[in-house]
């Protein structure tokens, strides 16, 4: 190191002292990473962890959108126009076994991404397949609830409190009909190309995703459906 | 002290990345819990006990969220996940605000400007 000829031309003993010593934490740091595939798998790992936080950073604004039409909801759900309530409106039963619906397919989700974790390809689209047709089933009772409502003259234009009803409801469905679109490229990719570091970076995110979508669920059960009944 | 001694210890191959990741006793933990979360607020309210009350189920309700957060999303307050945790802090204060703000100031609105003769107050 102290042979550099640009450095002793320089003649910068500070600067040749700064060179070493980042070399030496360099050097410091490749040995104790063992070797150069070992820097390579920090590496991957460092830029995948990036991406989830990025990811979980989208999450968190979402959470935010969701929080004003929680609000919005919150204020408008007494202003029924002389229109039906919520009490009038809402199925319980039918909404447990909505719940019940995206509850499991949480949970097939987490078992999606264990087996991923066990390199298990096909265990993992399988879970996948499931956590899928949990959704849709959960899709499926939203809109027939949705379809019910707007038959009996219910709907979104009625009152303020079905247009913030609707707003919120309809944004979650939304979210997760997009989640199983992320759901089923995922199953493609991961059947095609395998599980590699890309495709279980993403199946990270989706999985975050889902979850995520849950939990705004459970706040949609107990703030809309929950009082809804109870007041 | 306590960040050299992790740097140390997370160091070998797949860095601690075994020791974080999730198990399926989380998950079994997780879902079990969400389950009876979910069931005892709904047998209240549809068995109209007095118990049912708005305090009591978002009671249940944040406990639920809590659950979700710890055993499906496995935020910890490991120094990898030092970020994701402080992000969903600030949007927890966040939605407080936006939550809380919104409630607080238009139940003064409300209080305030409109006759009491009109339906809309909102804690009613």
């Amino acid at each position: 190191m102290s042979n550099d000829p640009i450095l002793v031309q320089g003649g910068n003993l500070a600067l040749r002292r700064d060179y070493a010593d980042h070399a030496a934490d360099t050097l410091r740091d490749l040995r104790r990473s063992g070797d150069a595939v070992d820097f390579e798998v920090e590496h991957h790992h460092d830029v995948a962890s990036t991406i989830q936080l990025g990811f979980w950073i989208y999450l968190m604004s979402d959470c935010l959108l969701f929080s004003g039409l929680f609000a919005t909801y919150a204020l408008l759900n007494s202003h029924t126009a002389g229109g039906p309530a919520g009490s009038q409106l809402f199925d319980l039963p039918n909404v447990l076994i909505e719940t019940m619906f995206l509850l499991f397919s949480s949970f097939t989700c987490g078992l999606a991404t264990l087996a991923m974790n066990a390199d298990r390809r096909n265990a993992t689209v399988g879970w996948l397949a499931v956590t899928f047709l949990l959704g849709l089933g959960f899709i499926s009772i939203e809109v027939r609830e949705f379809a019910h409502l707007v038959a009996i003259g219910a709907g979104p234009d009625r009152s303020a409190f079905l247009s913030s009803f609707f707003t919120l409801v309809a944004t979650h469905g939304l979210h997760v009909t997009c989640g199983l679109i992320f759901m089923a490229v995922m199953m493609v990719a991961v059947l095609k190309k395998g599980l590699t570091p890309t495709n279980r970076a993403r199946l990270v995110n989706l999985s975050l995703f889902w979850h995520f979508l849950d939990i705004i669920w459970v706040g949609v059960f107990s703030l809309v459906y929950l009082f809804g009944v109870a007041r | 002290m306590n960040v050299a001694n992790e740097a140390l210890a997370g160091h070998g191959p797949h860095g601690g990345h075994g020791a974080h990741g999730p198990t399926r006793k989380q998950y079994s933990i997780g879902f079990a819990l969400a389950i009876i979360l979910t069931v005892i607020p709904f047998a209240l309210v549809m068995s109209h006990t007095v118990a049912a009350t708005p305090l009591v189920i978002a009671g249940f309700a944040l406990a639920q969220i809590l659950v979700h957060i710890v055993y499906f999303l496995h935020v910890d307050t490991s120094e990898e996940k030092r970020w994701n945790l402080m992000a969903l802090l600030y949007t927890g204060v966040m939605v407080f605000i936006v939550l809380g703000g919104s409630l607080w100031i238009m139940h003064h609105l409300y209080v305030n400007m409109v006759p009491h003769a009109m339906h809309g107050n909102v804690w009613k």
